[in-house]
């Protein structure tokens, strides 16, 4: 063997090893990225289970207090611009802002002892109480895939590729700030 | 070794113990060919035992394991606080729901068992719902969550089934060669000889197999694993500290089940301990109190 044609087989070994990996690292982020997708639908599972439980909700806190009307609208027009939000940090901010108004709404039955008595309410409010530990659960879920999948395309080597391919990094799902807080307490 | 290292690992250990299995009541069936001369129809027959065995403990053992525990289906309604945790820490891991279960006993207890995540079941006692907290809890029900995810239920499983066989067979030979005289053909003495030589190759073999299948780093493996789902290691740690104190055994434990619990059924303290399938509670306490950190 001549050393030219060495060199040619030592070339094309290595142009062949360098597409096996690019294939290997493409398909591994791919993999990655639908799993990051469906744990977003996973989020808009749960979150949608909490849509359909507001309207459910208001009607009932409405027989009790109907003069609240203000609260009510609050938690109708934060229900809907929940919905329509776009974008992990759009959509997490929309939905904070949702659980602050459910909060006050809760906040105003505190006023009502007849609707905190009342087995309707209180089943509701379980299953809102479950529908939130669901989308927090799902959360961590999504939040777990995106920092796997931002870890993947963020060290050497693979970021030289995954630039060129056009992988985006993903945002993560946060909690409000006001959860972040430590609780204070004061006497 | 990662997660999915350990999963492969199951998954292939599974495959080896029912070839094993197998192959072992095959060859057995062979012998007792040789012996009484009945021209391979044992061996047809302790193979086709074999195959519907296997067959079995991969597609029902899971069945068998939940029957002898007394474990009894719930759904959401009946307890929804049970059902809904299950569900959260399912989300949280992206694992489908397993089929949740609860048995009467006053013991604090748990396992899970199937042959996969989408074939899998959660069973938790009484006992572990009344005295157990929240967190207690959700520690004990995200180590058997793990115990779904790593496979270790369905290498668990298969192994119930197929000991307990093995132990039908080595009975059955047992038998035959002490008490099955007015069959034997002559050359009784000889045919005794194999069939002993057998069942002393055969003890050292199911003993092994068990101790393959059931080691104890898999129990420390789950409440590792457990731990990074709830990343509370207090949790799980405070509920075997509650099943140390209790010390209580369950009414319905068997041998052939007891690698299945998060803490072995019997009450301990006795000969037992050396050859159980748990590590001490002590260790497994004190391997989760150092992942909680020094305390402040």
């Amino acid at each position: 063997m001549t050393t030219v044609s060495l060199i040619f087989t030592l070339v094309g070994i290595a142009i062949v090893v360098l597409i096996v990996w690019i294939i290997a690292v493409f398909n591994g982020l791919i993999t990655l990225r639908n799993r990051t997708q469906e744990a977003w639908s996973d989020i808009d599972v749960q979150l949608k289970r909490r849509y359909d439980l507001i309207p459910n909700l208001v009607e009932t806190v409405k027989g009790y207090a109907r003069h609240e009307a203000g609260t009510f609208e609050k938690v109708t027009l934060a229900r809907a611009a929940a919905m329509n939000a776009q974008g992990a940090a759009a959509r997490a901010e929309a939905e904070n802002a949702l659980s602050q108004t459910l909060k006050s709404l809760f906040a105003l039955a505190e006023n009502y002892p007849d609707l905190k008595a009342s087995q309707n309410f209180l089943q509701l409010q379980d299953d809102l109480k479950d529908a939130e530990d669901k989308i927090q659960a799902a959360r961590r879920f999504y939040n777990a895939n995106v920092r796997d999948f931002n870890t993947k395309i963020e060290v050497f080597p693979n970021n030289l590729i995954a630039s060129n391919l056009n992988f985006k990094k993903y945002e993560f799902f946060e909690a409000a700030e006001a959860e972040r807080q430590a609780v204070q307490v004061k006497f | 070794m990662t997660t999915y290292d350990f999963i492969e690992s199951n998954k292939r250990k599974t495959a080896v113990l029912m070839v094993v299995f197998l192959a072992l009541v095959v060859t057995l069936g062979w012998f007792i060919d040789q012996y009484y001369q009945t021209g391979g129809a044992i061996t047809v027959i302790a193979g086709g035992y074999a195959v519907v065995s296997a067959l079995t403990s991969y597609y029902a053992g899971d069945k068998m394991a939940l029957l002898t525990s007394g474990a009894i289906p719930i759904t959401e309604a009946d307890n929804p606080y049970l059902y809904r945790m299950v569900e959260n820490l399912c989300i949280s891991t992206g694992t489908p729901m397993p089929k949740v279960h609860v048995i009467n006993d006053q013991a604090i207890n748990a396992f899970a068992t199937g042959r996969d995540p989408k074939h899998a079941s959660i069973a938790v006692t009484v006992g572990a719902l009344q005295k157990l907290q929240n967190e207690e809890l959700e520690g004990v029900l995200a180590h058997e969550l793990s115990h779904i995810r790593n496979y270790d239920i369905r290498l668990m499983t298969v192994v119930i089934v197929l000991i307990g066989m093995i132990s039908v067979i080595s009975n059955i030979v047992f038998r035959s060669a002490f008490f099955g005289g007015g069959r034997r053909r002559g050359r009784g003495s000889d045919g005794l000889a194999i069939i002993g030589l057998v069942l002393i190759i055969f003890a050292p073999i199911v003993a092994s197999l068990i101790k393959l299948a059931v080691s104890r780093r898999r129990e420390y493996l789950a409440d590792a694993s457990g731990v990074l789902i709830t990343r509370y290691p207090d949790g799980l740690a405070n509920a075997l500290r509650k099943i140390q104190a209790e010390h209580l055994p369950m009414a319905r434990a068997s041998e052939a089940t007891a690698h299945l619990y998060i803490a072995s059924p019997f009450s301990g303290n006795s000969i037992m301990n050396l050859f159980s399938t748990h590590p001490p509670i002590e260790s497994r306490i004190a391997a989760l109190e150092k992942m909680a950190g020094p305390s402040l």
